[in-house]
C-alpha cells in the first residue's frame, strides 16, 4: 500500500477516478489475481478499431434508391461509407454536412424522411473520431428507415445541428450533448438536459466512471458494478 | 395614490441612494404604494410549477410566464429523475438488461422489455418461438390497457374527475393481479428476456385473462357514462392542448397523440413486429387533434387492445416459450412454487447432483452472459405513449456497447410549450396530462 490517499478524487483535476476503458485482456477481467483460465495473455482486437469499410453495392431494396437520389441530389462524395447491415441502411456523412443531407431527405419527393426518430451517441473509444452521433429517419410515406452517422474527434466535436430542418432533434441533440459532449452548432440553446447544469464531464463517454459505492451485506462487502470481478 | 410635488407620504418615506429609491413602509397601503411606484402597464407572472406537483404526471418541472391567466410561455424542465439506465447497462450483461430497461417507463415496463430484446434478437439473428411471441403480444397489449387506465385515471384526477381515478386505478389493479400470476411481479417484471419470455403462462392464466376480457368492456361502458358526457369533462378537454399533423411530426410526437390528429400511424399496422400482422384489430383517429380527441382514442385502443387479447389466446398453442439454444435461453427454469415463483427444485437438483457439465453452463451463462455479434440495430415497437425504440451496439461482447432508448415520453414533451401557449394555465395542466408522460421514461 502507498501512502497516497485513495477515494478521496483529489489528486483528479475533475474529482473523478478515470477507470479507463475495458480493455479487453485474458478471459476475465481480473487484476488481482491470477487469471487460471488459461487465456491469461489473450488481447481481444476491438471490432470498432478500424475505417468503416462500405458495403459493396447493390446494396439491395430500397437502399440503392435512397443512397442515389442522395448522391444525386448533393454530389458523389455526400456519402463517406454505406453499410447494410441486419437489413438496415446506415449512411456515414460528414459532420458538417448533416443538416443539408437530413433536408434533402426530408424534402425531396422520392424519399420523404419526415420523422426524425432518434438521436443518439455512441463513443468509441478506440477511433479517432471517437464520438458518434446517429440519427434515425422514417419515412412514413414509403414505410423506410434511414439510419445516419457522423463522427467528430474530441479536439473538435462539433456536429451540424439538424434543428432547423427536424425540430424534434432539439432536446436529443441536448441529450447527446449533455452525455457525450458533442457540441451542435446552430442548435438554439444547447444546454445540459438531464444532468444538472453545473455537472463535469460528459458521463455516456467510456472513459467516464460508472460510479457507485461498495455494499456492505452481512458482513461481506460487494465493490460498485464497474469494480466487481466479472467477465468481459 | 396621489401626490403632489412636495408632499410626503406620512407611511412611506422615500429617499434616493446609490442603489435606487428606497421606501420604508411603516404602515398604511401596501398595495397604494406599489400601484403608485409600479406602474406596468404589462403585467408578467414567473409561475414555477413543480418539480413536485400532484398534476405535474411524476417529477416534471414548468416554468411558465403569465400575462394574467394566459400563458405567455412554458418552459418544461426535465432530468428530475435520471437514473443512468444507458450507462448502467453497459455494466450488466445483455440478459441482465432486461431488469434495468423495464423500470424506465414503469407504466408500461413489458414494452420496454420488448423492445430491448427485439433488439438483442436482432442483433443476435435468432427468432423466438411462436408462442412466446404469442404471450408476448398478450402481455403488452394487457399493459397497454393498464397504461391507458393510468393514463385515464391521472388525467380525470387532474381534471377533478376523481371518481374516474379511483375506477381507473381499481380496473388496472386486475391486470396486475395478472401479471403478477404470470411473472410473480406487479412491475418491472423483467418477464419478456432475450431469446423468448421468463416463463410459460400459469395453468389458470388462460383463464384470469378471459375473464378480464369478459369484465373490461363493461369498465368502459362505465367510463364513457362517467366523462364523455360529463359537460364539464368536455368543457376541460374540447379544444384543449390543440397539436395538429403538421405539428406531430416536425416535434416528432407519436402514439396516441398523433392518431388523435387524423394520421393512423401505428406501428403495429406500419412495421409489424411480433407477429402484429396477424392479428386483426383497427386503428383508431379522430379528427379533433386535442385533449378530447386522446381521451377518446385512449378508450378506442383498449377496446381493440381487448380484441388483440382475444385472438392471442386462441393463438396459444403449446410449445417452448424460449429458443432452443441453450448457449442463449437462461437456464433458470423458474418454477411456481408454495410459496410463489422461485427457483425450480428440479433444476436445481439437476445441476447440483446431476451433472457437473450442466452446473458449469448454468454458472457461464448466469455470471457472464451470452456473446452478441459486434453491430448496430434499431428496433422500434408501439408504446402505449408511442415509437419506443431501442438503439443496441454492440462489440461483440457479453455486455451492451451502447443502449439508447428513444423514449415517446421524452420526445412528446417537447411538445407541451406548443400545446400550452397561448392557453389558459388550467390547460397547461390538461393538455400536459394528455400527452401522458412518464418521466421514469422520459429521463430514465
Amino acid at each position: 500500500m502507498s501512502d497516497e490517499a485513495t477515494g478521496t478524487g483529489e489528486d483528479r483535476p475533475d474529482g473523478v477516478q478515470p477507470v479507463g476503458m475495458q480493455v479487453q485482456k485474458g478471459l476475465f477481467g481480473v487484476t488481482d489475481s491470477g487469471d487460471t483460465s488459461g487465456f491469461g495473455g489473450l488481447v481481444q482486437a476491438t471490432p470498432f478499431g478500424a475505417e468503416t469499410p462500405s458495403t459493396p453495392e447493390p446494396l439491395g431494396g430500397y437502399f440503392d434508391e435512397i443512397v442515389g437520389a442522395l448522391r444525386e441530389l448533393l454530389g458523389d462524395d455526400v456519402t463517406r461509407a454505406v453499410v447494410v447491415d441486419r437489413g438496415e441502411l446506415t449512411i456515414h456523412v460528414a459532420p458538417d454536412r448533416l443538416a443539408e443531407v437530413c433536408r434533402a431527405l426530408r424534402d425531396d419527393e422520392g424519399l420523404r424522411f419526415e420523422l426524425c426518430n432518434s438521436v443518439s451517441g455512441v463513443d468509441y473509444p478506440d477511433q479517432r473520431n471517437r464520438l458518434h452521433v446517429i440519427y434515425h429517419l422514417t419515412s412514413m410515406t414509403y414505410r423506410r428507415r434511414v439510419r445516419l452517422e457522423t463522427a467528430v474527434g474530441l479536439e473538435h466535436p462539433v456536429v451540424q445541428s439538424v434543428t432547423a430542418v427536424y425540430p424534434t432533434a432539439d432536446w436529443q441533440e441536448r441529450e447527446t450533448y449533455d452525455m457525450f459532449g458533442v457540441v451542435f452548432e446552430g442548435h438554439p440553446h444547447l444546454t445540459r438536459i438531464l444532468m444538472p447544469d453545473d455537472w463535469e464531464g460528459f458521463p455516456q463517454r467510456k472513459d467516464y466512471p460508472l460510479g457507485g459505492i461498495a455494499v456492505e451485506y452481512k458482513g461481506a462487502h460487494i465493490p460498485p458494478p464497474d469494480e466487481r470481478r466479472a467477465y468481459k | 395614490m396621489t401626490t403632489t410635488e412636495n408632499s410626503q407620504d406620512a407611511y412611506a418615506a422615500e429617499r434616493d441612494t446609490t442603489e435606487g429609491r428606497v421606501y420604508t413602509v411603516t404602515g398604511g397601503d401596501w398595495d397604494e404604494l406599489v400601484a403608485s411606484v409600479d406602474p406596468v402597464s404589462e403585467e408578467r407572472l414567473i409561475i414555477n410549477l413543480g418539480p413536485q406537483h400532484p398534476s405535474t404526471h411524476g417529477v416534471l418541472r414548468l416554468v411558465c410566464e403569465l400575462e394574467g391567466e394566459t400563458v405567455r410561455s412554458v418552459r418544461p424542465i426535465v432530468g428530475y429523475l435520471h437514473t443512468g439506465i444507458e450507462k448502467n447497462l453497459e455494466y450488466r450483461n445483455w440478459t441482465q438488461g432486461t431488469t434495468f430497461v423495464t423500470r424506465a417507463d414503469y407504466l408500461a415496463p413489458i414494452f420496454n422489455e420488448t423492445a430491448y430484446c427485439l433488439a438483442v434478437e436482432k442483433l443476435l439473428g435468432i427468432e423466438v418461438p411462436r408462442r412466446a411471441d404469442v404471450i408476448r403480444v398478450i402481455m403488452m397489449e394487457l399493459n397497454r390497457i393498464s397504461s391507458h387506465l393510468v393514463a385515464l385515471a391521472t388525467t380525470g384526477m387532474e381534471l377533478g374527475a376523481l371518481s374516474m381515478m379511483i375506477y381507473g386505478f381499481r380496473d388496472r389493479e386486475k391486470i396486475l393481479d395478472i401479471f403478477e400470476a404470470v411473472c410473480g411481479l406487479r412491475m418491472n417484471m423483467a418477464y419478456v428476456r432475450p431469446g423468448g419470455v421468463a416463463q410459460d403462462l400459469p395453468h389458470d392464466g388462460v383463464k384470469m385473462i378471459r375473464e378480464f376480457v369478459d369484465y373490461m368492456p363493461k369498465g368502459l361502458d362505465d367510463y364513457e357514462g362517467l366523462l364523455t358526457g360529463n359537460a364539464i369533462w368536455q368543457e376541460r378537454t374540447q379544444g384543449v392542448g390543440y397539436l395538429d399533423v403538421s405539428g406531430c411530426l416536425a416535434l416528432g410526437v407519436t402514439g396516441p397523440v398523433l392518431r388523435s390528429a387524423g394520421l393512423p400511424w401505428d406501428l403495429r399496422k406500419t412495421m409489424p413486429y411480433c407477429g402484429y400482422e396477424e392479428y386483426d384489430f383497427e386503428v383508431p383517429t379522430h379528427n379533433g387533434a386535442d385533449a378530447w380527441a386522446r381521451y377518446l382514442i385512449r378508450l378506442e385502443e383498449i377496446r381493440e387492445s381487448l380484441k388483440i387479447i382475444a385472438q392471442g389466446l386462441d393463438k396459444l398453442e403449446p410449445g417452448p416459450v424460449m429458443v432452443e439454444d441453450k448457449k442463449i435461453a437462461w437456464p433458470a427454469q423458474l418454477a411456481l412454487g408454495g410459496d410463489g415463483m422461485g427457483n425450480s427444485l428440479n433444476h436445481i437438483r439437476h445441476i447440483m447432483s446431476q451433472s457437473m457439465e450442466a452446473l458449469i453452463h448454468h454458472f457461464k451463462l448466469v455470471t457472464e452472459g451470452f456473446r452478441v455479434p459486434a453491430g448496430q440495430v434499431y428496433t422500434a415497437i408501439e408504446a402505449p405513449r408511442g415509437e419506443l425504440g431501442i438503439h443496441a451496439v454492440s462489440d461483440g461482447g457479453t455486455r451492451p456497447f451502447r443502449i439508447h432508448m428513444r423514449e415517446p415520453s421524452f420526445i412528446n414533451l417537447q411538445s407541451i410549450p406548443a400545446l400550452a401557449e397561448g392557453g389558459l394555465l388550467a390547460d397547461v395542466i390538461a393538455g400536459g396530462a394528455s400527452l401522458d408522460p412518464v418521466m421514469g421514461g422520459c429521463d430514465r
